[in-house]
């Protein structure tokens, strides 16, 4: 493994750059930016088929967003998972495992952590506060462990098992919430809708901005992106991970343990999905219900790849998904075109931006590798 | 509980996890194709309703059926062709790419729908056709010789795509891209065009998939009514190991499984639905954790090939 | 290669740019007093498709025959939001509706009632209303919410008293979505009506555990005519893969939610069809006064808001349909309680 050539192309960020290198690398980072534009201006045109000026929608999508400080904060409400998710998703895919059961993983950490909170509901606010985010890290972590211990044992594929832990959380949770899990108050009034109970308070991430749902699980989501970028970058587990992710071969002639470092990679990519699921509980929601996921599971992988793979990248790629989130709600009402517009818009970005973005870090990795 | 275990539910089980299991044949057949050559496309969901909403559209419109499995394939091979313009030429991340498709083509469906039929219609779909002499056989013949075209050409796919990939020039080709595009583009195979090819006929075969639920098995669309069928389609062909037949086994598998599950129910089994409804997904892990011998991955799946390195 | 794509990226970028700063202030924001306005205009936030054929469309179209009933479009406008199943994204929707100064904002679906709580308060020139459930928080001290629920086993035990008399088996299937909500009141009706006419029948109920998953819906179909049902019924909008099975075995079938006779004319009985239009005439006329909120509305049998609608191409036979409206007397009456 030729670990300072490799070094260069993953540490690009903060190594001090030629100018030839400054020119590539503020290229490579633009062109995903441009694809969000390119996407736009074909949707321009269906918007028109639609019979929608294209400005008064576009206008409404910005002003979603920064006309007021409800959009704002949404924004950030909305980035908050996804950059969560996008986290373990750059650990796993650096560690060359695709994981695509953050809908599950996700849906299990705001079960396991609804679940502490309403259990221990005496406890005081510092203790429980924790005392949640850590189950519902655990949770994430089991969900996205046990396709890592099936990879890594039985030579289970991770995409089947994920894709099949999803399904098996979203009935996991239908049956809490019908069942043991089931809103008190919902059974007496015999409406029965499929929720938890009100998590009591103690355990309610604190609000940022009065009115707004920004919490406390933002900062948090930062906090743990700089520590993802410390444990990857300055620590040996996380350089045993990225190094088994590029070249597998080459790791085991180095005497790493290939098949442990990729579980290993599985179960942290579960585990931050896990504290997205609790986040979202804990600060957002309040309760626990059908449908939490979202669909956070999969815009958090195309955040990863946005954000170029790097967990810092990922801040402001999630900070723009989520704006487009919001903004093109807004853009739905203004305009009242159909809502499926939003997710051509979104697919169309993704296609753009995977074409760009990827093009330009294979080119980079080849450069590498190849020399 | 003891009438569970009866001739007639075991039939029953058959007829339902056949249907069940078409729409998954066709399109993990056609991704077996894909990943052979080293394209994973996840895109099939998108493709399954993009197919499903278009053979609706046009058979509803012309109030031919065949016209409408022709346009569902066409659109398949064109949703096909952008993947493989964005996968293989572009060279973009397979997995995230298809992410993106998928959302494309529910959203585009979804428009699609709401501006052209507005609210659910049904249609008359493909009528079952009982096969002469074998439909008359007690049991076996309702249970495997009573379905429609559609049923029955998911199942012709499994022999002769073995035959295909195994015993053809083409089939050689596409295993030799995905196994090695570095020797194999130096033979003179172009792998580019090869992909294009197994990724547009996967297109297609999604598209069909899409088209069996609105013109065969359930005869109308409905908004995102594949469900998430796209994604199971895409891990069945890791369980079959990209074997034709393993992926048939897969799919009836999971079918058979999600049958048994509704008849448990049925017959008022005290387990909580939710639980039930766990089975085929638990059991298509479970059996694939165990089944020996794992087949080996094309080695190039999931990566671009660009000429003329290394 | 590279820099030519670059460019024109970036001509992209900056033409969106100016394009965007062009664009007319989106939507100027101004939050108008209930009254001020001649048009009356309702925002309304579905959590699945406004055309589902279930719970949504029934409200959709309420809406759409309330805005004939006052004289269209120029006196009441309609938006709505629709696919929000995830709630955080319903919430900015409902909020966005009220300062926008929508007059009436329907939040339909109960998984909004928390994020409705904390929003009414700002709001408190906005009425809203949500459903079903028929809290409207004024124990809270919030005077701005309507509730709505229907009373979804009524029409369900009616319907099963029709499904007991028309089955030749004795054996009748309900396909459900999942246990709960509306669907959980629905078949538990259906059930008990069954029962109470037939004590001997056999109701088998499955569920497929989505809302969405027509595939799963047309195999318990299957999976409840071979098990010998001849009559079924179901809820959810997936349970238009069930009707499509009933249609080919000529198996009878009860809709629910919304008329679903149009998708199978031949073997529909009758659908439970959940009326709106007068609870939300209602609602208007209140706010019109300055009545905001604190009233919860009920569809029953015996406020019309629950109506059996009968298929036009299915004769039902004499003694049923007198069965049937003898068991909506009674429910009418108070002689025969469902229990929900």
């Amino acid at each position: 493994m030729d670990r300072p050539a490799n070094h260069r192309v993953l540490n690009r960020f903060f190594e001090k750059p030629g100018f030839k290198r400054l020119a590539n690398q503020t290229i490579e980072a633009l062109l995903p930016l441009a694809s969000v534009p390119l996407a736009l201006i074909i949707g321009a045109f269906m918007l028109l088929a639609l019979n929608v000026n294209p400005l008064t929608a576009y206008g409404a999508l910005i002003n979603g967003v920064f006309g007021s400080t409800f959009g704002l904060t949404q924004t950030l409400v909305d980035a908050t998972p996804l950059l969560l998710v996008g986290l373990g998703v750059v650990i796993a895919f650096r560690g060359g495992v695709l994981n695509i059961g953050g809908e599950g993983q996700i849906t299990v950490g705001a079960l396991a952590a609804s679940a502490a909170a309403l259990t221990l509901n005496q406890w005081p606010a510092y203790a429980l506060i924790p005392t949640c985010l850590i189950a519902g890290a655990l949770a994430g972590a089991v969900w996205g462990g046990i396709p890592g211990f099936l990879k890594a044992r039985l030579g289970v594929n991770e995409i089947l098992s994920t894709i099949m832990m999803n399904s098996i959380a979203q009935q996991f949770s239908l049956y809490l919430l019908t069942g043991p899990m089931l809103d008190p108050s919902e059974k007496a009034a015999g409406t029965s809708i499929a929720q938890s109970a009100l998590l009591p308070k103690a355990s309610w991430l604190p609000t940022l901005v009065p009115q707004t749902l920004l919490n406390a699980g933002t900062i948090l989501a930062v906090v743990l992106a700089i520590f993802v970028y410390v444990f990857m970058w300055r620590t040996t587990i996380g350089y045993r991970i990225r190094a088994v992710g590029l070249n597998p071969d080459a790791s085991r002639y180095a005497g790493i343990n290939v098949r442990l470092y990729q579980m290993l990679a599985l179960t942290l990519g579960g585990l931050f999905a896990g504290i997205a699921g609790a986040v979202q509980v804990m600060g957002v929601q309040r309760r626990m219900m059908d449908g939490l996921s979202g669909g956070y599971g999969f815009t958090g992988i195309v955040v990863a790849l946005f954000g170029q793979l790097h967990p810092l990248g990922a801040i402001p790629a999630s900070i723009l998904f989520g704006g487009l989130l919001v903004g093109s709600d807004q853009m739905q009402r203004t305009t009242q075109v159909p809502s499926a517009i939003v997710d051509v818009l979104l697919g169309m970005i993704v296609l753009f931006v995977v074409s760009s973005v990827i093009w330009s870090r294979y080119r980079a990795r080849r450069r590498q590798t190849h020399v | 509980m003891s009438d569970l275990f009866t001739l007639s539910v075991l039939m029953g089980i058959i007829v339902s996890g056949i249907r069940l299991a078409t729409p998954y044949l066709f399109a993990a057949i056609g991704e077996t194709f894909a990943q052979t050559s080293g394209v994973l496309n996840l895109g099939v969901e998108g493709i399954m309703l993009m197919g499903a909403f278009s053979g609706f559209y046009i058979a509803s419109t012309t109030g031919s059926l065949w016209l409408g499995l022709l346009t569902a394939a066409v659109v398949g091979i064109l949703m096909g062709l952008l993947m493989a313009l964005v996968s293989v030429t572009l060279q973009a991340e397979q997995g995230i790419s298809g992410i993106g498709l998928s959302l494309f083509g529910l959203g585009l469906s979804s428009l699609l729908f709401e501006k052209t039929i507005v609210s659910v219609v049904a249609i008359s779909g493909f009528q079952p056709i009982r096969i002469p002499i074998l439909g008359n056989i007690p049991y076996i013949g309702d249970a495997l010789f009573d379905h429609s075209i559609l049923v029955y050409a998911a199942f012709l796919l499994v022999p002769l795509s073995i035959y295909v990939l195994n015993h053809t020039p083409i089939g050689l080709k596409i295993r030799a891209v995905g196994q090695n595009p570095q020797a194999a583009d130096s033979l003179g195979i172009s792998v580019a065009k090869i992909r294009y090819l197994t990724v547009s006929f996967g297109g297609m075969m999604a598209g069909i998939a899409g088209a069996s639920l609105s013109l065969a098995l359930i005869d109308l669309f409905q908004e995102n009514m594949t469900n998430g069928m796209g994604y199971i389609a895409v891990a069945l062909v890791y369980f079959g190991g990209w074997n034709p037949l393993g992926v048939l086994g897969g799919s009836l598998l999971f079918s058979f499984v999600n049958a048994f599950q509704l008849w448990l129910q049925v017959k008022g089994v005290q387990i909580p639905s939710n639980i039930a409804l766990m089975m085929p997904y638990v059991l298509t892990i479970v059996a694939l954790a165990f089944a020996a011998n794992r087949a080996r991955q094309p080695t190039a799946l999931d990566k671009p090939f660009e000429r003329g390195e290394s | 290669m590279k820099p030519v794509v670059f460019r024109v990226s970036l001509l992209a970028v900056i033409a969106t740019m100016l394009l965007a700063a062009c664009a007319p202030a989106a939507a100027p924001a101004t939050p108008t007093a209930a009254a001020s306005a001649s048009v009356f205009k309702i925002a309304v936030v579905f959590p699945s498709a406004h055309n589902d054929a279930a719970f949504s469309q029934s409200m959709y179209e309420a809406l759409l025959t309330v805005q004939k009933d006052m004289g269209g479009p120029s006196k009441v406008e309609i938006a709505y939001s629709e696919n929000l199943f995830n709630v955080p994204d319903a919430a900015a929707a409902i909020r966005d509706y009220a300062s926008k100064g929508y007059n009436l904002v329907i939040a339909h679906g109960s998984q909004y009632g928390t994020s409705l709580e904390q929003i009414a308060p700002d709001f408190p020139k906005t009425a809203f209303a949500w459903g079903t459930s028929l809290d409207t928080f004024q124990e809270a001290g919030i005077n701005n919410v309507f509730a709505y629920q229907a009373d979804a086993e009524q029409g369900g035990y009616v319907q099963g008293v029709m499904a007991a008399m028309l089955s030749k088996s004795g054996v009748i299937g309900i396909t459900g979505p999942v246990e709960a909500g509306d669907a959980k009141l629905y078949v538990d009706g259906f059930k008990q009506g069954v029962l109470a006419t037939k004590p001997n029948d056999k109701v088998n109920i499955t569920y497929t555990g989505s809302f969405s998953d027509v595939s799963l819906m047309a195999a318990a179909a299957t999976t409840q005519i071979q098990n010998g049902a001849d009559v079924l019924t179901g809820s959810s909008q997936s349970v238009v893969g069930a009707i499509g099975v009933c249609k080919d075995k000529n198996v009878l079938w009860f809709g629910q939610q919304w008329d679903q006779a149009s998708l199978a004319p031949s073997i529909v009985v009758s659908s439970q069809v959940y009326d709106w239009v007068p609870t939300l005439e209602d609602m208007i006329a209140l706010v019109q006064k300055g009545v905001l909120g604190g009233k919860g509305y009920t569809l029953t049998f015996a406020n019309k808001g629950l109506v059996i609608q009968y298929n036009p191409s299915y004769t039902v036979p004499a003694d049923v349909k007198s069965a049937a409206d003898a068991a909506t007397q009674g429910i009418i009456d108070g002689k025969i309680t469902v229990q929900p």
